[in-house]
C-alpha cells in the first residue's frame, strides 16, 4: 500500500521523492520566549526543511503570545511533517496552514530606495503612485517609498523600478490571516 | 506557603519533592552552590561519576531499567558540552532525563567567561526542550515543569541551565500545579481516538497474515502496556516482533515470539513482515534499520500505527489506521473492543500464516558453526544467558555498540521489560558500562551485566572507578575480538575487506586493568572453561571485567544489507556476502 511512497531528505533510501512542490503559507502561534524562534529555525535547519520567507511578532502582550508567519516550499508530505514537528515544540500552540485551509489574506511591506533626477524622477513618481506607495523620505536626488500589499505586487514594482535608480530595498516578509470570522 | 530559600536549595527541594533518590553528576566552579546544598541533605544521593557522558548514560540507564526520570548535574562548559553524547541518546531514545547544567553568573553570559558555553543553544537540538534560569522567581517553576516535560509524553531529555548568581539568589520556593505552568499548550495526547481503534480491530479481525511489530513505546508506556500486549497476543493468537528497543515488552519464551526485526533481526520475523497482510505497529517508528528499502517495505500489507508523537506518523511509511497515544491505554481499549466483537479463537483461520512462519522458522538463522577451540561470541551470550537462568537475582543487561549488541540482542532473551537497556537510535559505543552502573544503582541487589566489545567499553572505561567507589557489583562481559567488529564487517562486505583503521594495534590487559580500578580480572580463551569462568564472576561480589577472547572474524549474521528489502536477507550459510550488495547499497549506512 505504500509502495509509491519515499521518505524525503534522507541518504538512507536510494530513489527520489516524485511528489511536487508546493508554497504554502504556515500560521504558528507560540509562547513569546526566548529561543523560541532558534528552536522554530534550529527545526527547519535540522530537518532540511526550506524556508522562503519568515515574520514574527508578539501578537498578545497580556498572554505572551507571538505568531510566526512561514512560507514554505515542500512536498505535501513534507509539508504534513512540517507542521506535526512544529506542533511538537512545547511552546507551540497552533500550527495552521493558511494555504490549505482555504482564502486567506496575505500582505508584505517593503521600503524601496530610489534615485535620479531629471525625467525619471517624474516617471517614478507617476508609477509610484499606481502601486499607492507612500513617499516616506525625498530628497533632491532621491525617494523612499513605502508599498504594501502581495508579494507580486512588490516584485512588480521593484522590477520597474529597476531602471529608474533602484539603490536598495528592505521588505518585511509574509504577513498573513485568514478570511471570516473564525481566529486561529 | 512559599518558603524562601536559595536557588541551590530550590534545587534540591525540587528534587525531594520529586521523589529523586539518586543525582548522578560532576561538580565544578559554577556549579559549586548546588553541591553545597545537595552536601548539607541526605534524601538525595550523589554519585560521582568520572566523565560527564558517564553521568548521562548512567542517568539513562537508571530511568529505563525504573520508569522513573534520571538525574544529571554538571558544571558549565565543558560539563555540559560532555553531557551533549546522552542527551542525544535520550533524545534518539526516548528516555526521560532531567539534566541540570550550571552557568557562569547571568552578568557575564555572553563575556566569553571562564568555563562559560552556550548550553542552551548546544542542547536546543538535543533535548525536547531546554530553559535558561535568568530570575529566582521562575526557578521552582522550571524544575518542576522540567520532570513534567520529561517523564510524559513521548519522553526525553530536558536541560535546565541555571546561572551561578542565580543559585546563590533568595527566593520564595513554590510547588506549581499544573495548570499554572508555563506551557499551556503542552497536553500530550493519552487516549487514542475510540473509532480509529474499533477500525483497527476490525482490520485485525479479518487478518489472515497479520504480526504484532513492537518497539520501545511499549516499555515507556511502563508496565501495564506490556501486560496489555501478552493480553491481546493471546486473545488474537497473531505473532509478535519487535524492534531492539521493545525487547522484553513480550516473553521471548512465548511460542508466538518471532524474535527481533530489522538488519539483524531472524529470518522468520522479516519475512513475516515483507509477506503480511495486516501489520499492526505499536510504539515502534519504522527506523530504517528496521524497514530496509522502503519502497519493497511490506508492499502488500495494510499498516496500523499505535504512537504517542503525532509527528511519527506517517514519516517514513505511509499508514492505514494511525491511533495518537499511549501504548498501554491503546493495547487496553484494544483487548476491551476485541473482546466485545468475539469471543472466538482465530486460530483456524491463521494456521496457514503460522504454518508459513513455522517453515521459515525452520532455516534458523540465529545459527553458527561452534568450535571446539576458539569461543564463538554468540556461544559466549548462549552460555552467559544460560548462567544467568540458573540466578536466583534479578538479571538486567546493558550492551555497547557493534556486533556484541546485536549478537546479545539475537541470543540473550528477555521475558520482562525494563531489562534490556541499550543505545538504539544513536548507537553509542560506551553506553553500556555506565548504563550499567547507574541500573545498579536502582537495583543494588540485582545482577547487571553490561555485554561490551573492547573497542565501545574504552569509551567509557574510567566509569570501573565509579562502580568500584560505590561497591557497585557490575559485571563487564567483553567479546575481545580485536577488532571494530562491526565496522570490520562492514568493510568485509563493503569495501573489499580492506580493514581501514578497524583494529586496536595494542589493546590494554583487560585483567591487570581491572586490577587497577580495584575490580577483578578474568580472562577465557577456552570454550571448554567458559562456564566455569562465567560461574566465577557471576559468584564475585563486586564489579568485575571479564574479558572473553573470542573469534576474530565472525560476522553478525543474518543481516539486511542497507537497501534491500526484507526478503533479501542474508543468511550465516551465504558464500560471499560481498557480492550481495551493489554500487548502490554501497553509498547507504
Amino acid at each position: 500500500m505504500n509502495a509509491h511512497l519515499q521518505p524525503t531528505g534522507s541518504a538512507y533510501f536510494l530513489t527520489k521523492e516524485t511528489q511536487d512542490i508546493e508554497r504554502h503559507t504556515l500560521s504558528v502561534l507560540v509562547d513569546n520566549e526566548p529561543g523560541i524562534l532558534a528552536r522554530v529555525v534550529g527545526l527547519f535547519s535540522a530537518r532540511g526543511y526550506n524556508i522562503e520567507s519568515l515574520t514574527v511578532s508578539e501578537t498578545e502582550h497580556g498572554r505572551r503570545l507571538s505568531r510566526i508567519t512561514v512560507v514554505v516550499i515542500a512536498t505535501p508530505k513534507t509539508l504534513t511533517q512540517i507542521k506535526l514537528q512544529l506542533e511538537r515544540l512545547i511552546p507551540v500552540h497552533k500550527v495552521h496552514d493558511l494555504t490549505a485551509e482555504g482564502a486567506s489574506l496575505e500582505r508584505e511591506l517593503a521600503l524601496i530606495k530610489v534615485a535620479g533626477s531629471g525625467d525619471s524622477r517624474a516617471e517614478t513618481l507617476r508609477l509610484a503612485d499606481a502601486f499607492r506607495a507612500q513617499i516616506v523620505d525625498a530628497t533632491v536626488e532621491s525617494f523612499v517609498f513605502e508599498v504594501t500589499g502581495k508579494p507580486a505586487k512588490i516584485d512588480s514594482f521593484i522590477a520597474l523600478m529597476q531602471p529608474l535608480g533602484l539603490v536598495e530595498v528592505v521588505r518585511t516578509g509574509l504577513a498573513a490571516i485568514s478570511r471570516g470570522p473564525q481566529g486561529m | 506557603m512559599a518558603e524562601k530559600m536559595t536557588g541551590a536549595e530550590m534545587v534540591i527541594q525540587a528534587l525531594i519533592d520529586q521523589g529523586v533518590e539518586h543525582v548522578f553528576g560532576y561538580p565544578g566552579g559554577a556549579a559549586l552552590p548546588i553541591y553545597d546544598a545537595m552536601f548539607q541533605q541526605d534524601t538525595v544521593q550523589h554519585i560521582l561519576v568520572r566523565h560527564e557522558q558517564g553521568a548521562t548514560h548512567m542517568a539513562e540507564g537508571y530511568a529505563r531499567s525504573t520508569g522513573k526520570p534520571g538525574v544529571v548535574l554538571v558544571t558549565s562548559g565543558p560539563g555540559a558540552t560532555n553531557a551533549v553524547t546522552g542527551l542525544t541518546d535520550a533524545l534518539m531514545d526516548s528516555i526521560p532525563l532531567v539534566c541540570i547544567t550550571a552557568q557562569v553568573p547571568t552578568t557575564l553570559i555572553g563575556s566569553d567567561a571562564f568555563q562559560e558555553c552556550d548550553t542552551v543553544g548546544i542542547t536546543r537540538s538535543c533535548t525536547k526542550y531546554n530553559y535558561l534560569v535568568k530570575r529566582i522567581e521562575d526557578l521552582p517553576r522550571i524544575m518542576h515543569e522540567a520532570f513534567l516535560i520529561a517523564t510524559t509524553g513521548r519522553p526525553g531529555p530536558v536541560v535546565v541551565d541555571i546561572p551561578k548568581d542565580v543559585q546563590f539568589a533568595l527566593g520564595d520556593y513554590y510547588k506549581p500545579d499544573f495548570d499554572t505552568l508555563r506551557h499551556q499548550s503542552y497536553r500530550p495526547q493519552m487516549d487514542g481516538d475510540a473509532a480509529a481503534i474499533e477500525a483497527a480491530v476490525d482490520l485485525m479481525l479479518k487478518a489472515e497474515r497479520p504480526i504484532f511489530y513492537t518497539g520501545g513505546g511499549v516499555i515507556n508506556a511502563g508496565p501495564a502496556a506490556s501486560e496489555h500486549l501478552r493480553e491481546l497476543a493471546e486473545l488474537t493468537g497473531f505473532p509478535v516482533t519487535s524492534t531492539l528497543m521493545g525487547l522484553g515488552a513480550f516473553p521471548a519464551s512465548n511460542s508466538q515470539w518471532m524474535g527481533m526485526l530489522g538488519m539483524h533481526g531472524t529470518y522468520e520475523a522479516n519475512l513475516a513482515m515483507h509477506d503480511c497482510d495486516v501489520m499492526i505497529n505499536i510504539g515502534a517508528r519504522f527506523d530504517d534499520r528496521i524497514t530496509g528499502r522502503i519502497d519493497a517495505f511490506s508492499p502488500n500489507s495494510a499498516k496500523i500505527h499505535v504512537d504517542i508523537d503525532p509527528s511519527s506518523i506517517n514519516k517514513v511509511v505511509n499508514v492505514d489506521i494511525p491511533i495518537i497515544g499511549d501504548c498501554a491505554r491503546v493495547l487496553s481499549e484494544m483487548v476491551r473492543v476485541w473482546r466485545s466483537k468475539t469471543n472466538q479463537s482465530r486460530s483456524e483461520a491463521l494456521a496457514p500464516w503460522w504454518k508459513q512462519i513455522e517453515t521459515w522458522r525452520a532455516v534458523n538463522s540465529l545459527g553458527y558453526k561452534n568450535s571446539e577451540t576458539i569461543i564463538k561470541p554468540q556461544y559466549a551470550i548462549e552460555r552467559l544467558y544460560q548462567a544467568t537462568k540458573k540466578q536466583a537475582k534479578e538479571v538486567y543487561i546493558t550492551t555497547e555498540v557493534g556486533q556484541h549488541q546485536m549478537w546479545a540482542a539475537q541470543h540473550f532473551h528477555f521475558d520482562q521489560p525494563n531489562r534490556w537497556m541499550t543505545s538504539g537510535g544513536l548507537g553509542t559505543m560506551g553506553y553500556g558500562l555506565p548504563a550499567a552502573v547507574g541500573v545498579q544503582v536502582a537495583h543494588p541487589e540485582a545482577l547487571v551485566i553490561d555485554i561490551a566489545g573492547e573497542a565501545s567499553v574504552q569509551m567509557t572505561m574510567q566509569e570501573m572507578s565509579t562502580a568500584v567507589q560505590y561497591r557497585l557489583p557490575v559485571k563487564i562481559f567483553i567479546l575481545n575480538n580485536e577488532r571494530m567488529g562491526m565496522v570490520r564487517q562492514w568493510q568485509d562486505l563493503l569495501h573489499g575487506s580492506r580493514y581501514a583503521h578497524s583494529y586496536s594495534e595494542s589493546l590494554p590487559d583487560f585483567v591487570k586493568l581491572a586490577e587497577a580500578y580495584g575490580g577483578k580480572g578474568i580472562r577465557c580463551s577456552n570454550p571448554a572453561e567458559l562456564d566455569a569462568t562465567i560461574a566465577e564472576m557471576l559468584d564475585y561480589d563486586g564489579p568485575v571485567l571479564f574479558d572473553c577472547m573470542v573469534e576474530k572474524d565472525e560476522n553478525c549474521l543474518p543481516m539486511i544489507p542497507s537497501g534491500k528489502p526484507h526478503n533479501e536477507i542474508i543468511l550465516p550459510d551465504t558464500a560471499n556476502i560481498g557480492d550481495i550488495i551493489d554500487e548502490k547499497g554501497r553509498q547507504l549506512v
